[in-house]
């Protein structure tokens, strides 16, 4: 009881505060409601800020004009196959090279640079490999993705207990049903819990992509609206973003609940 | 008869990785026999190589020297009719335990429905039915311990190589866990290699009782036959005076090679 009414008076507190913030944001931009202070000109906050109520009535329009629903349907197919593309590649090629010790060898200063270029630095080139449609954003967003899963994978995999490991080729497994019922298992703990962070960066691929070149997407709207200067547009496009990543945030919290059952969780754990 | 597990004049040697100039023997010249149906105790100080010589006896390890011989054949690979029981935590934490005991049925391609009734007859043999659906995580040492258990008979193997199964448990889980294992033994008498580090766990269970030396170069240095009827109880069995007469007279060979592993410890 007293921990929901603790929640309560958070929530309140949490809602205050995003009240707050768009009053502030109010009334420091519309023109007239305090004396400009740092601008000559009172017109300028609001050419360069925005005013929350046209960013709002803006959101508004997409979501009832149905204007918005193509680009985020856009985005987040994007988001999703640079996700699993990236996913798939990263435990493949992560189990591999933890499972050779000579390749990962040979491998290693490779991947270490190419973990260590700034990757958006790519998009040109996946532009010209796949055009400006979605594929070029999704191979984007594979290369943020693949990284964050493999490096988990390959640290899963080293990992492994070796009584386990041992205890189920005593069992009977087989080299393949080592891999398919120790390593996988094992790998995919790691990867389950970079979930957030590898969804989170599939998002950014494909985000950052539209932005530089695309025809249709979230990212590709805000660049619309910034090439005729529409301020307003370009915040209702970053807030509508925002949503949309905590709304797939979500998603991941319910589906890592699903999925890691059984690991222990602080205060969770049940001893008979 | 053919004996059941025949290790035969076992040596093995490590090399360390960064110095191959280095090397400790942990066991040398070792033979030790085990007939169908027979419990053997392989006891020796903390340190002696007695997880080695059971894991080259599971064909996880290789000796450096020597022969490892199943029901008469030469072990190559791993020991397909033996059954280890680990000293730590061998369970797959991601499996419940209905699916960490199917585990080895499901590796021998038996069909889910099958294994899933063999899973819980054995789930109940060992006390645990109703806990099907718990994770490692949510079950205690001795239950961990007794899922492992059926883990591994459930595959009914001919041998068992069990590696101080139950030091990480509490005494009176210990000894409880123990007369289980005696039931369960006495049921269809498997050949059982048992270690472990104390003497009377070792006299309790076993039919023989192997003393090997401190390492390195471990070697076995006394075997001592256990006439005690069974079937026992590992607590009353402590207070006969055979066992007390076995015990004194164990404990006196084994107790120079006790001091000796304990000052190899402290250097």
């Amino acid at each position: 009881m007293r921990s929901n009414g603790n929640n309560l008076v958070l929530r309140f507190w949490q809602v205050l505060l995003l009240v707050g913030m768009f009053v502030a944001w109010h009334v420091l931009t519309v023109p007239g409601i305090v004396p400009p202070f740092y601008f000559d000109d009172p017109h300028k906050a609001p050419f360069f800020f925005g005013e929350p109520l046209k960013v709002l009535s803006r959101i508004w329009d997409w979501f009832i004009g149905g204007e918005i629903y193509r680009h985020l349907w856009v985005t987040l197919i994007e988001t999703l196959l640079a996700f699993i593309i990236g996913t798939v590649f990263g435990v493949a090629i992560g189990i591999w090279l933890a499972l050779a010790p000579l390749a990962s060898a040979i491998c290693d200063p490779y991947v270490k640079a190419l973990n260590a270029m700034p990757r958006v630095i790519l998009a040109p080139i996946f532009f010209v490999w796949f055009g400006l449609g979605m594929a070029s954003k999704v191979a984007l967003g594979v290369t943020l993705v693949f990284f964050i899963v493999f490096f988990n994978v390959y640290q899963g995999v080293r990992e492994v207990s070796p009584v386990v490991l041992a205890n189920a080729r005593m069992l009977g497994a087989s080299r393949g049903q080592l891999l398919r019922y120790v390593y996988l298992p094992s790998a995919m703990s790691w990867v389950f819990a970079s979930l957030h962070n590898s969804v989170g960066l599939a998002f950014v691929g494909a985000v950052v992509g539209e932005y530089l070149g695309s025809s249709e997407g979230v990212g590709y709207l805000i660049h619309q609206a910034e090439g005729v200067f529409d301020i307003n547009t370009v915040f209702a496009g970053i807030l509508v973003l925002t949503a949309f990543a905590l709304a797939l945030d979500m998603v991941v919290t319910l589906v890592e609940k699903k999925l890691l059952v059984w690991q222990p969780r602080g205060g969770e754990t049940e001893r008979i | 008869m053919t004996p059941a597990l025949v290790l035969e004049r076992i040596t093995c040697t490590f090399v360390s990785r960064q110095d191959r100039s280095k090397r400790y023997t942990a066991v040398r010249e070792t033979t030790l026999v085990v007939a169908p149906g027979e419990f053997v105790s392989v006891v020796g100080p903390t340190g002696c190589g007695k997880s080695t010589l059971l894991n080259i006896a599971a064909g996880l390890l290789q000796p450096s020297a020597g022969e490892v011989r199943v029901v008469g054949e030469r072990l190559i690979g791993t020991n397909t009719k033996a059954g280890y029981l680990f000293q730590s935590d061998a369970l797959m934490p991601w499996r419940n335990a209905i699916d960490n005991i199917t585990a080895g049925l499901e590796f021998r391609g038996i069909s889910k429905e099958a294994a899933r009734a063999q899973g819980e007859e054995w789930l109940k043999r060992v006390g645990l039915s109703g806990f099907g659906d718990r994770y490692p995580h949510q079950l205690s040492g001795g239950m961990r311990k007794r899922i492992s258990l059926a883990q591994t008979l459930i595959l009914s193997p001919q041998i068992l190589l069990m590696d101080e199964p139950f030091s990480a448990l509490d005494v009176q889980t210990r000894q409880l866990m123990e007369n289980e294992l005696l039931e369960l033994w006495s049921a269809d008498r498997k050949s059982v290699v048992f270690i472990t580090h104390d003497l009377e766990e070792a006299i309790a269970l076993a039919d023989r009782v192997v003393v090997l030396s401190a390492g390195p170069e471990t070697h076995p240095i006394g075997e001592y036959r256990i006439d005690i009827l069974r079937p026992r109880d590992v607590a009353e069995v402590r207070l006969t005076p055979r066992f007390l007469e076995l015990h004194a007279e164990i404990w006196h060979a084994m107790k120079d090679e006790v001091l000796k592993g304990y000052a190899q410890q402290r250097q």
